[in-house]
């Protein structure tokens, strides 16, 4: 990947003495698809309108192509945004809402026509100029504001969970639709989305965010299998976080047992947190894992089942294709390369009382 | 059984509509129609084309539009400021704004005739000043002052409903797109707040046609509008049945206003 074409400098915001973004450090390179990815909250929302202009950091700059732009307003930057909700101009019809972008900039009425039937085919409304946007369903709606939005040939699309309003299937497609026409453009997308999923499916880099802080950057694989910390790892997918003592590398201790795994690192006898995807966990025979547990609950979830395993007090969750009715009495194993080490979050108080000694 | 009970909940409007809408109206067109002796007669109505009540009516249309657009010209920016200030102070401006309405609007009125008058407040203070003396009173300049100072609550009210009412992102959707201030108010602010213009300019237009207290607290008596002479005839006259007749000429001219601004508005939506 090329350049970086936005650089986010030490930015802070906040509202009312609620700090939303903390000293927030990010860089966006040219042709990306990265997502900000975070529970309600976490300020992805804030840092995207950033981007766009429609919010002042308090402190801190935006770099846009090596040039400070924190000051300009949104008209003036080189960024387009779909809205959560459409945010279509009521009183135009679709040809008019497309073609507001392209009027202010004074292009000539044939480049708008040709612009608008571009655009139509793009997101498959082809005919669509003369409808209202009220006689448009919601995932209509959504395609007339990308396509008003991509005409104007940003370098950057912002969208700010653009799917969030619209069901699962027509989400689905759209995530595939919203790949190509990435693919297509060859331009910058910035996306907001609370679903780890839409993250996973469409991006390059996930920016995971809570309470105004990145907790990790990383590529899909990277976020989804090395959770760095494990507000990422509960986030991201469902996950058991046990627990446990690194007691040299390569091994860890877990509800007292021994495990094999493949991180170093992390010292000798230290406490540190475990990440288990429930699809890691291989349910072997009763003694033939190296854990034993009960299975306590199931589930039939479609492509596989999902059960609940209590052992030594915990209760894992287990994805699994096989079929274990409740009560009976399972094997825990786990591969070494599934078993995640994370450093246990450092709390205030540890911090106080590393000061006072 | 449901349409039952909506039909007994809508009898108070109903005999509410029919005992003080219906059958007064019915009544000015019978008045309107008919001479003291109760015999048919046209003469009411056809009074309108006499010099002085032409005369009225033309002023009382002149007067109206020109107090209508003055409303419209203050209430629009006013309506703009308290859209994008915050809401505490949104509130307190508004509320500052309408308040007049809370006093009675005769009360209003006289004090407005204090104020202007010869030797009122206004030349008080010029003279203080060692200024020229402001003689607007009993002239038409006062006579509007008095219909904007009195309908322009009217104005603001719709105006701010339709306008506070605009969703946010599509003014961030405007500047998105690269659109300035004034961009964004031609081509999104106004056509989405025409319902309300439309519906301030009738609610400020029908009062000022039809008022006769203000010409004729701040207009001194000198000048008739269609309202004083309806008033008159009334009265002095004690002459109900020319009073009605131009009265009916006067609601076809409201009647029309309304047909016109509803066609605007149609036609702009669309």
């Amino acid at each position: 990947m090329a350049n970086k074409l936005i650089d986010l400098q030490h930015i802070t915001k906040s509202y009312g003495g609620n700090v939303v973004l903390d000293d927030l450090c990010l860089y966006i390179r040219e042709n990306e698809f990265l997502t900000l990815l975070g529970p309600s909250g976490c300020g992805k929302t804030t840092t995207l309108r950033i981007i766009g202009g429609f919010e002042t950091p308090d402190s801190g700059q935006v770099i846009f192509e090596n040039r400070d732009i924190s000051a300009l307003p949104p008209n003036k930057r080189e960024v387009n945004t779909v809205f959560q909700k459409y945010a279509l101009f009521p009183h135009m019809t679709i040809a008019e809402n497309i073609a507001f972008g392209l009027k202010i900039r004074k292009k000539p009425a044939s480049y708008i026509k040709d612009k608008i039937k571009y655009a139509l085919k793009l997101v498959n409304l082809d005919g669509f100029e003369d409808r209202m946007p009220d006689s448009l369903s919601g995932g209509q709606q959504q395609r007339i504001a990308i396509a008003r939005a991509i005409v104007n040939e940003p370098k950057v699309l912002l969208l700010d969970e653009p799917l969030g309003a619209l069901d699962l299937k027509l989400r689905q497609d759209m995530q595939y639709e919203l790949i190509s026409l990435k693919n297509e453009l060859g331009i910058t997308f910035i996306y907001v989305t609370h679903d780890q999923e839409e993250a996973l499916t469409m991006s390059d880099t996930i920016v995971v965010m809570n309470q105004g802080y990145i907790q990790q950057i990383g590529s899909p694989v990277d976020i989804y299998n090395e959770p760095e910390n494990a507000f990422v790892a509960d986030f991201i997918g469902d996950s058991n976080i046990l627990p446990g003592i690194m007691i040299r590398d390569e091994l860890v201790e877990i509800l007292g047992a021994k495990f094999d795994c493949v991180d170093k690192g992390f010292g000798e006898n230290n406490p540190v947190d475990v990440v288990i995807r429930p699809e890691d966990i291989d349910l072997l025979g009763e003694g033939e894992g190296i854990i034993d547990g009960v299975v306590t609950d199931t589930i039939f979830k479609g492509v596989h089942y999902e059960m609940c395993v209590m052992s030594r007090g915990f209760e894992f969750i287990v994805h699994s294709t096989d079929y274990y009715p409740v009560d009976s009495k399972v094997g825990i194993s786990v591969h070494p390369f599934d078993i995640q080490i994370m450093n246990k979050p450092e709390s205030e108080d540890e911090k106080a009382v590393e000061i006072n000694e | 059984m449901n349409e039952r009970r909506n039909s007994f909940l809508a009898a108070p409007y109903l005999i509410w509509s029919i005992g003080f809408i219906i059958i007064p109206l019915i009544y000015i067109l019978y008045f309107a129609f008919t001479d003291a002796s109760g015999t048919f007669t046209v003469g009411n109505v056809s009074a309108i084309i006499s010099y002085v009540n032409i005369r009225a009516l033309m002023l009382s249309i002149l007067f109206s539009i020109a107090s209508t657009f003055i409303c419209l010209l203050l209430a629009y920016p006013l309506c703009l400021i308290l859209t994008t200030v915050t809401s505490s102070s949104s509130a307190f401006l508004s509320l500052i704004f309408i308040l007049p309405m809370w006093m009675n609007s005769l009360l209003r009125t006289f004090a407005w005739q204090n104020i202007l008058e010869r030797k009122g407040v206004i030349n008080g203070i010029l003279l203080f000043l060692n200024l020229p003396p402001l003689y607007i009173i009993n002239k038409p300049p006062a006579i509007l002052l008095g219909m904007v100072y009195d309908f322009l609550p009217f104005m603001v009210l719709p105006i701010y409903n339709s306008v506070s009412r605009i969703d946010k992102d599509l003014i961030n959707a405007g500047r998105d797109l690269g659109a300035d201030y004034f961009q964004i108010l031609k081509g999104i602010i106004w056509p989405l707040s025409l319902p309300g213009v439309i519906s301030g300019i009738t609610m400020v237009f029908v009062p000022s046609l039809t008022t006769f207290v203000i010409s004729d607290i701040l207009g001194g008596g000198k000048i008739l509008l269609i309202g004083n002479v309806i008033e008159q005839l009334f009265t002095q006259d004690s002459d109900w049945n020319a009073g009605a007749g131009l009265s009916a000429i006067l609601m076809i001219f409201i009647v029309f206003s309304m047909i016109i601004t509803a066609k605007y508005d149609r036609e702009d939506i669309s």
